[in-house]
């Protein structure tokens, strides 16, 4: 895929210089999830933005400097929390395993 | 009006796939998803090329919304049920929208896609085709749209409800945090704003929450029911959703919703803004 980043997602046209962006793949016993919603929390636990994984599991948040929590949600499966620090100018790379 | 009537569950749209008084609608953020995979019997509206002119900063006319929806074989008595992805954001764009050019009988199912995805429900790809009809519009109903003027004048007399995350109300973040950061308008919030982001309203699966918490969460965040109120976010997707809880939910009265919202007020020279977690003054 062109553009294609380590997180599966193209980065075309985003300049990463500015973007704090969270980024990563959803799996189940080791193979990615196609269906699930993560969720993305500020420091006080409010929703910030949710997004659906693609079809191969993976997500990306374009955030702030500062620590964020992920919350995965997926049919037949607990709800997974995932503390995450991001900053602007870098990737942070989650994987999420449910 | 009851919860009934303008609210349904997934059973409920389940139980009504073959009612042919029902047109189900799939209305996304991501435009895309449909294609992939959609309710039984849904249609489609792209909210970037049907719902939105496509020179101006507007939405389509009277005329052009009549012509959408007879193409699409919409009537005016039929029931239509929105839903879509990112929480019904769009799903309850498209409801205030339906509002506005005055249809009757809609209704938003609870909880959207997501709600139907997490219940491991039925999707295909199949392609759907209804016949034409040919429906009638009304002229918008401005009493549920805001203009920026009407904002502006709202500062410290009127409840003005941002429903952006906290972070975009204070002015950390310019837009949601799965789209990249815009650098056009100014960031912060109108003053005298109270900060209750749409979320308050939704359970982790995307459905409602019950009418007293709804009252209760709006409340405690200082909206005076006693008041006309206006809601916005940043460009009148998310305080659909608010403007439906209010609204159509809890019956406040004389509820606008303010599609310029951010991406406008963050762009007018010369009015004011509130930078930081608090409303601040008139």
């Amino acid at each position: 895929m062109c553009g294609a980043t380590e997180g599966g997602l193209p980065l075309d046209g985003i300049n990463t210089k500015i973007e704090a962006i969270i980024q990563g793949q959803v799996t189940k016993d080791g193979s990615p999830v196609g269906v699930a919603y993560v969720r993305l929390l500020d420091k006080s636990g409010e929703f910030t933005a949710e997004v659906p994984v693609s079809a191969t599991g993976h997500f990306r948040f374009f955030a702030g400097d500062g620590e964020w929590t992920l919350r995965t949600l997926a049919p037949g499966a607990d709800t997974v929390d995932r503390k995450v620090v991001a900053a602007v100018g870098s990737i942070a790379e989650v994987e999420i395993a449910l | 009006m009851a919860r009934e009537d303008v609210l349904v569950t997934a059973q409920w749209v389940e139980e009504n796939l073959d009612n042919p008084q029902v047109v189900l609608i799939e209305v996304d953020e991501d435009t895309s998803a449909y294609d992939r995979s959609h309710i039984r019997g849904a249609i489609k509206l792209d909210w970037t090329t049907d719902l939105q002119d496509q020179v101006r900063r507007d939405f389509v006319n009277k005329e052009q919304f009549e012509a959408l929806l007879s193409e699409k074989g919409v009537s005016n008595d039929s029931t239509v049920v929105l839903y879509g992805g990112n929480n019904n954001w769009f799903a309850a764009y498209a409801y205030w929208y339906f509002k506005l050019y005055g249809h009757q009988d809609v209704k938003l199912l609870d909880g959207g896609r997501k709600k139907w995805e997490l219940d491991a429900r039925e999707l295909t790809d199949e392609p759907v085709k209804r016949e034409a009809t040919s429906y009638t519009a009304k002229d918008q109903d401005l009493s549920i749209r805001a203009f920026r003027d009407e904002v502006v004048a709202a500062i410290g007399t009127q409840n003005l409800v941002d429903v952006r995350s906290p972070d975009e109300f204070a002015g950390r973040l310019l837009a949601p945090a799965h789209l990249p950061q815009e650098q056009a308008q100014r960031a912060g919030h109108v003053p005298t704003a109270a900060s209750v982001p749409w979320s308050k309203a939704a359970n982790d699966d995307g459905t409602f929450k019950s009418n007293d918490e709804l009252k209760e969460i709006y409340e405690e965040a200082g909206v005076d029911f006693s008041k006309d109120t206006i809601a916005y976010c940043r460009i009148g997707e998310r305080s659909s959703h608010t403007w439906f809880a209010l609204q159509e939910l809890l019956g406040a009265p004389n509820v606008k919703n303010y599609d310029g919202s951010w991406t406008e007020y963050g762009s007018l020279v010369g009015v004011p803004i509130a930078l930081g977690d608090e409303p601040g003054q008139a």
